[in-house]
């Protein structure tokens, strides 16, 4: 049982990672799925355009609405947004999201100087919010084409999810799209590249200071019903959550971090169990009678 | 402390999120991400 709790997370990304791409043909033909899974937003990063993919990635999908010719703002997916903001905060990072899995499996490679942070790190988890309002919003709503059409600016030019699991695998699979690569494909693979080295040597680089879905997961955690609390007559300051956490967050201080993907590490690490849930999880290992 | 006081402003914030779904449904916004989702995106695999 100690093994499965060890190893719970992992397996609830990857189970999370294959019903979400199951869509197995897309991968053997080159193509990817048409039905009405795609009318849906799936919580993480996850490319439409991803072979297996039966739902649609959020972020993607609001750059498709808001550079649409009818809409300039999107009910629809700021409530999926909302949605799974307040249900669950950043915990979509932390357990649903494919790129999350990808940056969790490198930084298991052993590495001789693995770093806690980035230099620059204070300044530089706020380039996530530079890059949602400008490359998610501003820029598909303000730069448009001869026909007043934006682009997905994101998605176009940072997005390295959709690299991975939609460029990649239908480029190798479709022989026609093999012959339309030019330099934007060489400059999102070579984010791609840089961002996976980087993920060997510091804990998830792409969530912590590029991820416009993850700022916006942040800023619902202090509120989302899946939160933490410290209890004070529990918590003696001893630094054990900070330690323990790989983003190296100050639990015991700011449990509801935007940071925080709610991976769990500080609440098993805690010696006396003051990292504590505000609203009760079902847990196997405690009798609650 | 209940759990609806505890949880005012995620309840809040669900109930937003249903309303601005079912607004987004309204306004046809389900077959913008359609369209836009089961074609192959250029943008997103890097073929612009």
């Amino acid at each position: 049982m100690g093994k499965l709790r060890k190893h719970l997370r992992t397996l609830v990304q990857l189970v999370f990672a294959a019903l979400t791409n199951g869509y197995a043909a897309g991968f053997a033909k080159g193509s990817i799925y048409k039905g009405a899974g795609k009318l849906v937003c799936v919580p993480g990063l996850n490319c439409y355009s991803c072979p297996g993919a039966l739902g649609s990635c959020p972020i993607g999908s609001f750059q498709a609405v808001i550079t649409s010719r009818t809409n300039k703002f999107t009910f629809y997916v700021i409530g999926f947004f909302l949605l799974f903001g307040a249900l669950f905060g950043r915990l979509v990072c932390g357990w649903l999201c494919p790129f999350g899995l990808v940056q969790d499996l490198l930084d298991k490679i052993p590495f001789p100087k693995k770093l806690r942070r980035l230099p620059g790190d204070r300044v530089l988890k706020y380039l996530k919010y530079v890059i949602l309002v400008g490359f998610v919003i501003v820029l598909p709503l303000t730069v448009l084409d001869i026909v007043g059409q934006g682009q997905p600016w994101f998605c176009k030019y940072i997005c390295p999810s959709g690299t991975l699991f939609a460029g990649i695998p239908l480029i190798a699979s479709n022989p026609p799209l093999r012959a339309a690569l030019g330099w934007l494909f060489t400059w999102k693979t070579a984010i791609l590249a840089a961002l996976l080295l980087l993920s060997i040597v510091v804990y998830r680089p792409f969530c912590r200071y590029l991820c416009p879905l993850g700022a916006i997961y942040g800023l619902f955690n202090p509120v989302a019903l899946y939160r933490f609390r410290i209890d004070a007559e529990k918590c003696t300051q001893c630094g054990a959550c900070q330690r323990a956490c790989k983003l190296d967050i100050p639990v015991w201080q700011t449990p509801n971090s935007p940071e925080c993907i709610r991976c769990g590490d500080c609440r098993r690490a805690c010696p006396h169990g003051a990292v504590c849930t505000v609203n009760p999880v079902p847990q196997h290992h405690k009798s609650n009678t | 402390m209940s759990f609806i006081r505890r949880n005012r402003a995620a309840i809040i914030t669900l109930a937003v999120a249903v309303l601005f779904l079912a607004l987004g449904v309204l306004r046809g916004e389900t077959q913008t991400v359609f369209r836009k989702a089961v074609n192959i995106c250029m943008e997103c695999i890097g073929l612009g």
